[in-house]
């Protein structure tokens, strides 16, 4: 298979870049004090009193609490949320979906586990 | 299991409409596919402050003033769920803001243009930003799951944008002569570029095409455009203004509208670094990435000095 890329809105190709610019100096070499210093937080909101807390995305923070700060900022700003919890990225834990197969494996031969697999005389209601 | 039945099981899960999530196998010009994409993308939402950024100090009211900063702090947040999209693919932050400032990384060509009066806001808000929801609405039905998810919260966002650049245009095109040949004359400076956003013609390329076969897109340059077209010359008949292209005109048989040739040569120009401000909108984001340096390291200071008394106190 050969295919020849398009170019769309907002994907350029590499070789399609700038013959001016990519000579000019670096502004990050060294890297002191950027960004990456900050670690990565989840950021989990509550829609409204009643919700569950719900993923929204990640976002860079010094501390938890400028986590907290930038997530009303950035995930919040059309009182989106009433709650907000920051976890830094690194304490997650995450499932292989590799394993996937066996690790839901035990719950695909228990059909018994849902009400529909009861059959019942259609005069029984409310069940 | 050999590559090829991983990049089969991979592609049955395209076909099905399964979305491709951070840790699942994907084929690395996948992954770098989605890396360069989302991150220029990102790149877009960013340097697209700058434009509008000028007028911010000189809207026509209070009103307006309110309303251009919302929209342009709409902008720094989109930026975000992008880039935060491409790091869940591996690539690093500073390394896609370094890609940038090197001129490595592209960004929307559109944002080179300058924004030389108030009209030009209301001329981007609802050209450009136009385009661009065309293009986005497409996009959260895209393949990969955080880059869907973070489209879907920008499209949410974007309408406000359309709509308050049409009403800024509307408000001209009701106004005074000189307030309507400013609407008029900004209408024509943005159209062209705007329909440059959508990217070169689809008959420039004849092979099939990977993009399209992995759907991250779902739609091509032609066919996005045309919908914009379509959509721009009905809108255009309640400002009462006119779109600076003599070849526009209703194709009863296509049930499209026909129009002129875009000027690729001056989309290519402008791509390679040679459009009226592509070194003015650079220079704009080292600056304010170099003089915020001292914001981030009293940031950082201040965090381990806190979590130093924390520590104290727990002693």
């Amino acid at each position: 298979m050969n295919f020849i890329r398009k170019f769309y809105y907002g994907d350029i190709p590499d070789q399609k870049g700038s013959d001016e610019i990519k000579d000019a100096k670096n502004p990050l070499a060294g890297g002191r004090g950027a960004g990456h210093d900050w670690p990565l937080w989840e950021v989990f909101i509550r829609s409204k009193q009643g919700l569950d807390h719900k993923h929204a995305g990640s976002l860079h923070a010094a501390d938890s609490q400028m986590a907290i700060e930038n997530a009303r900022d950035v995930y919040t700003r059309r009182m989106e949320g009433v709650s907000i919890w920051v976890v830094e990225s690194k304490y997650i834990h995450a499932s292989s979906p590799d394993e996937a197969a066996s690790l839901y494996e035990p719950a695909n031969d228990k059909v018994y586990r849902h009400p529909t697999f009861y059959d019942l005389p259609d005069e029984v209601n409310h069940m | 299991m050999p590559v090829q039945d991983f990049e089969q099981l991979f592609q049955d899960k395209i076909d099905n409409e399964i979305k491709i999530e951070p840790k699942d196998w994907m084929p690395e010009a996948y992954r770098k596919t989605n890396i360069r994409q989302i991150s220029q993308h990102a790149h877009s939402e960013i340097v697209g402050m700058l434009p509008e950024g000028n007028w911010i100090s000189r809207a026509p009211s209070l009103k307006r003033k309110a309303i251009l900063l919302a929209k342009v702090q709409d902008e720094a947040g989109h930026g975000l769920y992008l880039y935060s999209a491409a790091e869940t693919l591996g690539m690093p932050r500073e390394e896609m803001i370094n890609d940038l400032h090197s001129g490595k990384a592209k960004y929307s060509s559109i944002f080179n243009y300058p924004t030389l009066t108030w009209a030009d806001i209301g001329a981007i808000g609802w050209l450009v930003d136009g385009a661009a929801i065309m293009n986005q609405v497409m996009l959260t039905r895209t393949s990969y799951g955080p880059y869907a998810r973070a489209m879907v919260r920008i499209c949410k966002e974007e309408s406000f944008h359309q709509r308050q650049g049409f009403e800024i245009l509307l408000v001209l095109s009701r106004g005074t002569t000189a307030q309507k040949a400013m609407c008029q004359d900004a209408i024509n400076r943005w159209w062209w570029p705007a329909l440059m956003m959508f990217g070169p013609k689809d008959s420039e390329s004849t092979n099939s095409d990977q993009s399209m076969k992995w759907k991250i897109k779902r739609k091509t340059n032609d066919e996005l455009r045309q919908n914009f077209v379509d959509m721009i010359a009905e809108q255009i008949k309640t400002l009462g203004m006119k779109l600076p292209d003599d070849q526009l005109k209703w194709n009863t048989e296509r049930k499209h509208y026909d129009f002129g040739e875009i000027d690729w040569d001056e989309f290519w120009q402008v791509v390679k670094g040679n459009g009226p401000c592509n070194k003015q909108r650079l220079e704009a984001r080292r600056k304010a990435w170099e003089n915020g340096e001292w914001v981030r390291e009293a940031a950082a200071a201040y965090a381990r000095k806190r979590a130093d008394r924390q520590k104290d106190k727990a002693a």
